[in-house]
């Protein structure tokens, strides 16, 4: 915990002088922290890591309708075993994995279909038994066509899991079970897709001293995580535990918004006798984003373009938690999660547990259909998530909600100028300025977008959610990152 | 009438004074500059297009002086506008291809599956969201970034897909520069036979979102005079620039989807003339 | 014997899913939303001007928001742009414009001053969003430096006559000589003399609390801009007495509807909540100094318009350091 922070003018020539400051961390060391690094590894301490009792509030954020009474109530139900499944390829972040089964082999559930190519990669197992009937292309999630391994199943569901479970983890080898973590696949499953080992793997230059779980579920319409914390509060609790072990730390916080009492007070129950604390956070939209959760929970802000790593923190979702649990006290590698198939147009809302590859026409069908014609379908949440023009999309390890959007409630992008009302900036969590850098990018000044530091937009959506004139800001954003990722590149390679 | 007089003196004195400034001024700070830069800035086209990939014709010019760069690099010029340069400077000119660009797609609003999109209506924007709202991934969007680019208002959006005018076009390439699915490339003036398709997938999957896409069927590889007129990149044909076939292939192949085009009469709108 | 029959189970058509970027809900924001409640906030005061000069005000009040629809429609037109009535802005600006004037501004002067407001002051800058100056205030500057005499010349107030035709001039409460010439409960309910806009105190503070409780304008501009005043003029005023007291002057003229409704214009002020600040005590100390030691008796509208001027430059420098900004920086 950051005890207090001292600054100090250090002269260094005629002209010029730094201002240094020194953060303590805990109550005996106290070091030095340059570029948001610490110099020297803190101790790992088994105190809560909220220092004042309650937790801190993010500037900014908006309030959209919660919209979660729609599935909230409604228990996780299993889908039925399908005929075919289409799992795509590439569900990580990194390099897409290398695809091991071919046409005609016969794989039984949970079999490695493809082996993760590289450090930033992660690996894919069958959702079920059955025979790999194709290997194509297939309608993506994000629009774009991708490879994806058909299975026909055979209706047995016949495990054949590539591991065993770990008996007595509590005393496995941190690098075990890392290794477990990285076998069965894991990934960010809140949305990122980031592979799960990777965060474990801290390089030595950034101790970590604080495990925080991502239990906010800040978007509106998604029940899975909460459903996941109510009905599966010890596995989660196991999850941080091993991810604890695996990082060498003692302790872990799990931090989940208010408007979950339900789901903090099974989390308490499941975590009373363990070092797990559970921390209600304030229900404000981006809560739940990486940064502002750990400003949230420690008080620390990640630097621009860094990691939470830089901060001491790594942070986990708390699906991706349940998940570790399965691989690593069940022997299970991912090939299944929660996910929320809800909107107003549906007949029956509700949370599902789906293997992956299960086409989205099959999720709403369980859902009961539609009573009438939404204007939008939507992978994830409805602030971040990607709309779709295919039902033939599949379910991914980080599909955490299928939402369909009436006509009432969806968004309207318009070209009309920008009133200077400023509600967008008083909104950013960021604290950057989205009307001037939606006007420089709309004038193709991306030069001026990266002064105004549009790097450091983490693309919540609050900004154009609120703004009066419907401007498509997050859209000039994204604009603005690309032109601008993409000059920088030219520049290396010169 | 003294005031008058006095004021009109003062003025006159005030505009001598300044005029004598200014004078000195610019023979003492006037900078060096070899005085061929002006002429030859003169002999150019000056459309200060930058397809030369200069700042401007005047510092083209300047390039050309110094001997960095023959003066056939800029598309716009003539080759007896080249030639004249050439002459001017004492140095040699060769001959230089004229170049035009060519969107290799077909698929307009009327030939494609889309969906609505609601968005920023520019394509290096839309490409963005869901890789652009049509059905192929690899089409023209049709949101006219590259029309928009063009100093010479060569490119025509038509039914929600971006045509050049090769009459007008002179190759400088600003538009292969903005297309944000690469969609474009340059080609040699003199050859008029495109496949206006670029997407690599297989024929079938083509054919389900798109009326015109190039399926493979190698219709018009047969029909040409010469097996490698026409290059076979898996389910995408492509004419081989390098030893292009003659116009009458098109007639000749009779393309089941009027992939194979000439692009005078895909610019026309005339693919009346083109066998279905 | 009744068959029932399991309705099928219907999809969504994909081909007519629409598809943009993130966020997919949408807020409920929208400009005439913003519009029509800045109109029910000036309601009060619009209804005390009608109670204080009648007739005379209502004429003024119409053929003003008429006339900016009416020029901002004509200009669209002639610029083969889209019309832009709906979203409410021009009629609010020929609200505040009306509200600058006095009862007994004649008919040409309303109509020159809704060309000078959208024309002037907004339409040739681009339209809603791109202009850097106040247009109501545009108007009434160039109005009362066209017309002076015209638009000093003051109606008297007369309580309830409202079909009264004949308007008899008279002076102000921030008169030339500088002196308090109306009493504090006349200020506060609005007897006195002036434009429509700067009669009852009461009605303009209602409506600004309606702003503030519905986080339409920041607290900052009004808070700072009528701090400043009452401090400036506090100070002047118990050390040398040249001045009226500071409730007086927060009373008196235009301070109230500058403060609340013409200076929180959110397309011509700050962004920033510092900046915010900065405009208001900026637009302070200007109105202060040109009341007390300036030629004109008013100095709310040049005020504003400076400091609108300046806007760009307070907004530049109050940006502030975003979240996670690193830290180390090296002095010079």
């Amino acid at each position: 915990m950051i005890k207090k922070i001292t600054k100090r003018k250090k002269v260094i020539s005629h002209k010029t002088s730094i201002i240094e400051e020194t953060i303590e961390i805990s109550p005996s060391t106290s070091e030095k922290i340059k570029d948001g690094v610490p110099a020297s590894a803190p101790e790992k301490s088994n105190i809560s890591v909220i220092s004042r009792g309650k937790p801190r509030k993010f500037k900014g954020g908006v309030h959209p309708n919660d919209s979660k009474a729609l599935s909230a109530a409604s228990p996780v139900q299993d889908a039925p075993l399908l005929d075919k499944y289409r799992v795509i390829v590439h569900q990580n972040i990194g390099a897409p994995p290398e695809v091991l089964v071919k046409k005609g082999d016969e794989v039984k559930k949970g079999a490695l279909l493809a082996k993760a190519s590289g450090f930033v990669s992660a690996s894919l197992h069958a959702p079920t038994s059955g025979t790999v009937t194709a290997i194509d292309k297939c309608d993506g999630p994000t629009g774009i066509r991708v490879a994806a391994i058909e299975i026909t199943a055979d209706g047995e569901d016949e495990w054949g899991s590539p591991f065993e479970p770990i008996a007595d983890w509590q005393n496995a080898e941190a690098a075990d079970l890392k290794q477990r973590v990285s076998d069965a696949g894991v990934v960010g499953m809140g949305g990122a897709g980031f592979p799960s080992h990777v965060k474990l793997s801290p390089p030595p230059a950034k101790p970590i001293d604080t495990l925080i779980l991502n239990g906010a579920e800040c978007e509106p319409y998604l029940t899975a995580d909460h459903r996941l914390m109510l009905e599966q509060a010890e596995e989660v609790v196991a999850g941080a535990a091993i991810f604890a072990r695996i990082l060498g730390l003692k302790s872990a916080v799990i931090g989940v918004e208010n408007n979950k009492p339900d789901a903090i007070e099974a989390l308490k129950k499941a975590s009373a006798k363990t070092n797990v604390t559970v921390q209600g956070l304030a229900v404000n939209y981006p809560q739940g984003a990486e940064k502002q959760l750990i400003y949230a929970l420690t008080g620390r802000e990640v630097p621009i373009g860094g990691l939470p790593m830089d901060v001491g923190c790594v942070v986990q979702n708390v699906a991706s938690a349940a998940a570790v649990n399965d691989a690593v006290v069940k022997g299970h590698p991912s090939i299944e999660r929660i996910t929320t198939v809800t909107g107003e147009p549906l007949v029956n809302p509700g949370n599902w547990r789906f293997r992956l590859g299960t086409p989205i026409s099959k999720s709403i069908e369980l859902a009961g259909g539609v009573k009438y014609q939404p204007a939008k379908l939507l992978l994830g949440g409805p602030m971040m998530g990607f709309a779709q023009s295919s039902l033939d999309v599949t379910v991914m390890k980080n599909t955490s909600g299928i939402l369909l959007i009436p006509a009432e409630q969806v968004s309207q992008y318009t070209s009309d100028p920008c009133i200077r009302c400023g509600k967008c900036v008083s909104c950013c969590p960021m604290g950057i300025l989205p009307a001037t850098i939606s006007q420089a990018v709309e004038n193709e000044r991306f030069d001026m977008a990266a002064q105004l530091n549009v790097l450091a937009c983490i693309e919540c959506g609050s900004c154009s959610y609120i703004c009066p004139s419907h401007r498509p800001l997050n859209q000039h954003f994204k604009r603005a990152k690309s032109e601008i990722m993409a000059a920088r590149k030219k520049e290396q390679k010169k | 009438m003294i005031i008058i007089l006095v004021s009109l003196l003062f003025a006159a004195l005030l505009g001598a004074i300044l005029a004598l400034v200014i004078g000195v001024a610019a023979k003492a700070f006037a900078v060096e500059s070899d005085p061929r830069i002006e002429t030859v800035t003169d002999m150019l086209p000056g459309a200060n297009c930058g397809g030369c990939g200069y700042a401007g014709c005047a510092d083209f010019a300047k390039a050309i002086v110094e001997g960095a760069v023959p003066p056939n690099d800029c598309p716009v010029a003539s080759a007896e506008d080249a030639v004249r340069v050439a002459d001017y400077l004492g140095i040699t000119a060769e001959e230089k291809e004229k170049m035009i660009a060519v969107v290799k797609c077909s698929g307009g609003i009327s030939d494609t599956v889309r969906s609505p999109y609601n968005g920023v209506e520019d394509c290096r924007s839309a490409v963005l969201v869901a890789g652009g709202s049509k059905g192929c991934d690899y089409g023209c969007i049709g949101f006219a970034s590259c029309a928009r680019a063009c100093p010479f208002d060569a490119i025509e959006i038509r039914d929600g897909l971006a045509v050049v005018h090769p009459d007008l076009c002179v190759g400088c390439g600003k538009c292969v520069d903005v297309c944000p699915k690469d969609l474009i490339v340059l080609t040699p003036a003199a050859v008029d036979v495109h496949v206006y398709c670029n997407s690599p997938e297989k024929g079938a999957a083509k054919r389900k979102v798109c009326k015109t896409a190039c399926i493979g069927c190698r219709k018009c590889v047969k029909a040409a005079d010469s097996e490698d007129q026409m290059l076979i990149d898996g389910f995408l044909i492509a004419t081989n620039y390098d030893n292009p076939p003659l116009p009458d292939l098109v007639e000749k192949a009779a393309c089941p989807t009027t992939a194979l085009r000439l692009a005078t009469q895909h610019a026309a709108g005339d693919t009346e003339g083109v066998s279905k | 014997m009744s068959e029932e029959t399991t309705p099928a189970i219907q999809l969504p058509d994909p081909t007519k899913l629409v598809i943009s970027n993130s966020p997919h809900i949408r807020g409920g924001e929208s400009i005439s939303k913003i519009m029509v409640h800045v109109l029910v906030a000036l309601a009060p005061a619009v209804a005390a001007a009608l109670w204080f000069f009648g007739l005379a005000a209502l004429q003024v009040m119409v053929l003003c928001t008429v006339g900016c629809v009416a020029v901002e429609e004509i200009w669209n037109k002639c610029a083969k742009r889209a019309p832009t009535w709906k979203d409410g802005s021009a009629a609010l600006t020929g609200l505040l414009l009306a509200m600058n004037l006095s009862a007994g501004a004649p008919w040409w002067i309303c109509i020159l001053g809704a060309l000078l407001a959208i024309g002037l002051g907004k339409q040739i800058f681009g339209g809603l969003g791109f202009n850097p100056f106040n247009p109501a205030l545009v108007a009434r500057v160039a109005l009362l430096i066209g017309f002076p005499s015209l638009m000093t010349s003051w109606v008297v107030p007369q309580a309830g006559k409202f079909m009264a035709c004949d308007v008899l001039t008279g002076a102000t409460p921030l008169g030339a000589s500088g002196a308090a010439v109306a009493t504090i409960h006349d200020l506060f309910m609005g007897n006195v003399g002036g434009c429509l806009g700067e009669t009852s105190a009461l009605a303009l503070v209602i409506g600004g609390v309606y702003l503030l409780i519905k986080k339409l304008i920041k607290w900052q501009v009004p808070v700072a801009f009528i701090g400043t005043v009452a401090i400036i003029s506090g100070i002047v005023h118990y050390f040398t007495g040249m001045t009226p007291t500071p409730l007086y002057h927060i009373l008196a003229g235009g301070l109230l509807i500058g403060a609340f409704f013409m200076a929180t214009d959110m397309v011509t002020s700050p962004m920033t909540a510092n900046g915010a600040l900065i405009f208001g005590f900026g637009c302070g100390l200007i109105t202060s100094v040109i009341r007390i030691w300036g030629g004109y008796p008013e100095g709310v509208s040049f005020a504003i318009l400076f400091m609108n001027a300046l806007t760009p430059l307070i907004d530049r420098s109050t940006i502030g350091k975003p979240f996670g900004y690193i830290r180390v920086k090296a002095e010079k």
